[in-house]
């Protein structure tokens, strides 16, 4: 066997109360593409990151040809060769495509203006637009360009610095049919030159038609890998699950009143062709599965109103049908989100735990008249009852919210909605970020708030999570809802097998 | 209550040593003549300070003031009744102010923009309806109750001043006490927190210009009446800018989400005396807005020289 490109070898790395690798090996052969899978927080992301010089590792070593490098910034990461191509476009779309290859490395005239030399710049940049087979010139605007193009010239500026690796992280995720297909064509040419690609997909199909080997990992952990002759759906899928599940554990629970809540063909503006109809029973915790991108938050959005769908409607109990326009809407209906980042959307970081929690509730209790004054005595009431029977673990509720733990910062947001007396929670990965200890307080207040009568929807990207709290599951792939499992039909497997299931047609209807 | 403690200190101690310098600066007729400017800047230096703790601007307060001085000369000149008059000017302030607001939280355009179209657009409203010819208020026939009322003194105090500790009352209550200012302030420090909670944030953030444009035209009346003869071309020029500086020196931030309304009287106050003292210390007029740069520069920096101290030391 040659030498290989890169070779990492026991790298581990933790973060406070996470161990996020431990004892990874990865090799990659010249020409070859290794296709990196696993499921959501399974590592890939925090490898890549150590690669790229952003994260370093705590233990292990990386060679590239055989000799042992550390990769201290992104510059050391682009001096070993090794480029990046990530899932979010890192362009500008202010200026055209040769200033973007050319970034920060622009040819200069010389003499005192240090004018670009715009000839070279162009020639140069011309030079691996052929090589990629682009039609459109240098000198055409970025914001004029499709995604799958600007993509295009993502690529060419890490072939512009050399690269021998590429790594990809989820290249097709925001593009069509006909651009995945050219992706893959142009991977494959990448390979045909020497180059080395490392690809991270959850589109199973992609890499069965383009991969000469799958690394998979599990829980931070190599869970095996599979050579050429091995790739199939069905074996990526039983290596990237089988987590141990026995953590926690609530026992599933019965709807009290089935089909409580109905959301009928709301199509969100996300997957605008695609509509998504389910229900929600009293006293119920609905997971919501999926793999990042699935739209599972989009129908949230639409659901809480701050991203209102184009179409569709939702009913409680008797309720007349409607469809939230915005948030006012749906808090006068009784539905609530906690939404996905808590620091940016569901609290003011700089403001007291007290003025956080009374913030959607101020007018229910303010005093009548012209000014509509705070009632204080009772927004301190409200704050210190509720961080009571939540259990919000702080001195004051003074407190910033901002100083806390993320596990109390949420048990903040939830507080925020627990005393408008809730009939639809949606909690959208309402354990992101959280600790162990703290995990298991939050699954226990939604197990509360359903037996209350509350319908609770959860969605996340944790399997456990998912396989050991919700009362059913719903599963999403692409912005469509691919199926339900009751807890007792569901492991891991059966819900990674829908939540790739259309990706998965997607392709093989392609090639 | 740091920020203002701070502006607080400063101004005292400016007071004093300016009368230290000049006694002439606490005579009767110097402080009421104070009193009277003080309260016609901070009246609408609360407007725009409501503005800026949504983390907006106005820029358009000088200019609506030459329109607004130029209309409601003209009106009262053609013997419009002055009730009608007044009611106008008022309404023609919360009609600009509704406009800035819908301009910016509905079609989305940025503070910055909309409100320096209108400074520029209201100029030059001005300027044309009155034929760039300088209005008056003449012998004040028919309204002269008003003309004294607005320039007067009630049990020896400005009506300014009075008008403005009534303006300071109400809108402390509303910023400070009711619910619509806590959604200010929120709006300001997290527009998207504050809209996740279910605040109707455009309306809200559209209520702040509005304020700002009503609390524009009550001051504007009082400045019309205060300079008698409004020159379209020059009438106002600049006190946007007296304002934002008011708002800024007492502790609002540009960013949003900071601000009070003590804060704001104070800053309006301490700008007057900057004023005061290049008069009084007989420093060049053309020094003045020099000097108040200088300050205003001084206070900022030292603020941001405090903020950054302790955060300092406990990196360390």
């Amino acid at each position: 066997m040659n030498t290989p490109i890169l070779q990492m070898q026991g790298v581990g790395k933790r973060f406070p109360g996470v161990v996020a690798l431990d004892n990874v090996s990865l090799q990659v052969q010249p020409g070859e593409i290794v296709a990196l899978i696993g499921e959501n927080g399974a590592g890939k992301s925090t490898l890549m990151k150590i690669l790229a010089g952003v994260y370093q590792p705590d233990s292990g070593q990386i060679s590239i040809d055989g000799n042992a490098v550390r990769i201290a910034s992104v510059n050391d990461a682009i001096k070993y060769g090794i480029g990046f191509i990530h899932q979010e476009l890192n362009v500008l779309d202010n200026l055209d495509v040769a200033a973007n290859v050319y970034l920060g490395r622009e040819p200069k005239q010389g003499g005192p203006l240090q004018l670009i030399d715009r000839a070279t710049l162009h020639r140069n940049t011309q030079q691996y637009l052929d090589q990629l087979g682009l039609q459109f010139s240098p000198e055409t605007a970025l914001s004029r360009l499709s995604l799958a193009e600007q993509q295009m010239v993502e690529i060419a500026k890490t072939l512009s610095l050399n690269a021998r690796i590429v790594i990809m992280d989820e290249p097709t995720s925001s593009l069509t049919l006909k651009e995945t297909d050219r992706l893959l064509q142009v991977v494959r040419d990448l390979r045909e030159k020497g180059v080395s690609i490392v690809y991270i997909s959850h589109r199973l199909s992609e890499i069965t038609s383009i991969a000469d080997r799958v690394v998979v990992l599990r829980d931070g952990r190599n869970a095996g890998e599979l050579a050429r002759a091995e790739i199939s759906h069905d074996r990526m899928v039983s290596l990237m699950v089988g987590r141990d599940l026995q953590r926690f554990y609530l026992p599933a629970a019965t709807p009290t009143a089935p089909g409580y809540v109905q959301v009928k063909n709301l199509r969100t503006q996300r997957y605008p062709g695609k509509s998504v109809s389910f229900d929600i029973g009293q006293g119920e915790i609905l997971g919501f599965a999926g793999l990042v991108g699935a739209g599972r938050s989009e129908v949230a959005q639409a659901l809480f109103g701050v991203e209102p769908a184009h179409e569709g409607a939702v009913s409680i109990g008797d309720e007349a049908p409607f469809l939230p326009r915005n948030a006012q809407g749906a808090i006068q209906r009784g539905i609530y989100l906690v939404p996905e980042d808590r620091r940016k959307t569901g609290l003011l970081l700089d403001w007291p735990i007290r003025e956080n929690i009374s913030l959607p509730a101020l007018k229910r209790y303010a005093t009548a008249g012209l000014f509509q004054l705070v009632n204080r005595s009772r927004e301190q009431e409200i704050a210190e009852s509720e961080k009571e029977s939540l259990g919000i673990k702080t001195p004051s509720v003074l407190t910033r919210a901002g100083n806390l733990s993320g596990g109390n910062q949420q048990k903040v947001v939830l507080a925020k909605w627990l005393s408008l007396e809730p009939k639809l929670i949606i909690l959208d990965e309402p354990t992101r970020g959280i600790d162990v200890g703290a995990k298991a307080e939050i699954y226990r207040l939604m197990r509360n708030l359903a037996d209350k009568g509350v319908a609770v929807m959860m969605i996340s990207s944790d399997m456990e999570e998912v396989l050991n709290v919700s009362d059913r599951i719903a599963v999403m792939c692409e912005g469509a809802l691919t199926g339900y499992l009751s807890r007792e039909e569901a492991t891991e497997e059966s819900i990674m097998q829908l939540a790739v299931a259309q990706a998965t047609d997607h392709v093989q209807a392609v090639a | 209550m740091k920020k203002e403690i701070g502006v607080f200190v400063l101004l005292v101690s400016l007071c004093i040593v300016v009368s230290i310098l000049n006694p002439r600066f606490l005579s009767p007729t110097n402080l009421h003549n104070m009193a009277l400017l003080i309260g016609m800047y901070g009246i609408f230096s609360i407007g725009l300070g409501l503005v800026i703790i949504t983390g907006g601007i106005d820029l358009s307060v000088g200019s609506m003031f030459a329109l607004q001085g130029v209309l409601l000369a003209m009106m009262l000149s053609a013997r419009v009744s002055w009730p009608v008059a007044v009611l106008a000017i008022l309404a023609l302030g919360l009609g600009l102010g509704l406009l800035h607001g819908v301009l910016i939280t509905r079609v989305k355009l940025q503070p910055f923009v909309v409100t320096l179209c209108g400074l520029l657009f209201y100029r030059g409203a001005a300027r044309f309806i009155s034929n760039d010819e300088t209005k008056g208020f003449g012998e004040a026939s028919g309204f002269e109750g008003l003309k004294n009322f607005m320039t007067g003194d009630i049990l020896g105090v400005p009506t300014s001043f009075l008008l403005l500790l009534v303006v300071s009352a109400a809108m402390a209550l509303l910023l400070h006490r009711s619910v619509y200012g806590r959604y200010l302030y929120a709006i300001g420090r997290n527009a998207d927190t504050a809209r996740y909670s279910g605040i109707n944030t455009q309306r809200v953030e559209a209520g702040a210009y509005i304020l700002s444009g009503g609390l524009a035209a009550l001051a504007g009346i009082l400045i019309a009446f205060y300079t008698n003869s409004i020159s379209p071309s020059s009438h106002g020029n600049f006190y946007e800018l007296y304002g934002i500086a008011a708002a800024v020196l007492g502790g609002c931030s540009l960013r949003g989400g900071e601000g009070s309304i003590l804060g704001i009287l104070l800053g309006t106050a301490l700008l007057q005396v900057l004023q005061n003292l290049v008069n009084l210390l007989g420093i060049p007029s053309s020094l003045n807005f020099a000097v108040m740069g200088a300050v205003i520069l001084l206070g900022v920096l030292a603020d941001q020289l405090l903020k950054n101290r302790p955060a300092k030391v406990s990196t360390t």
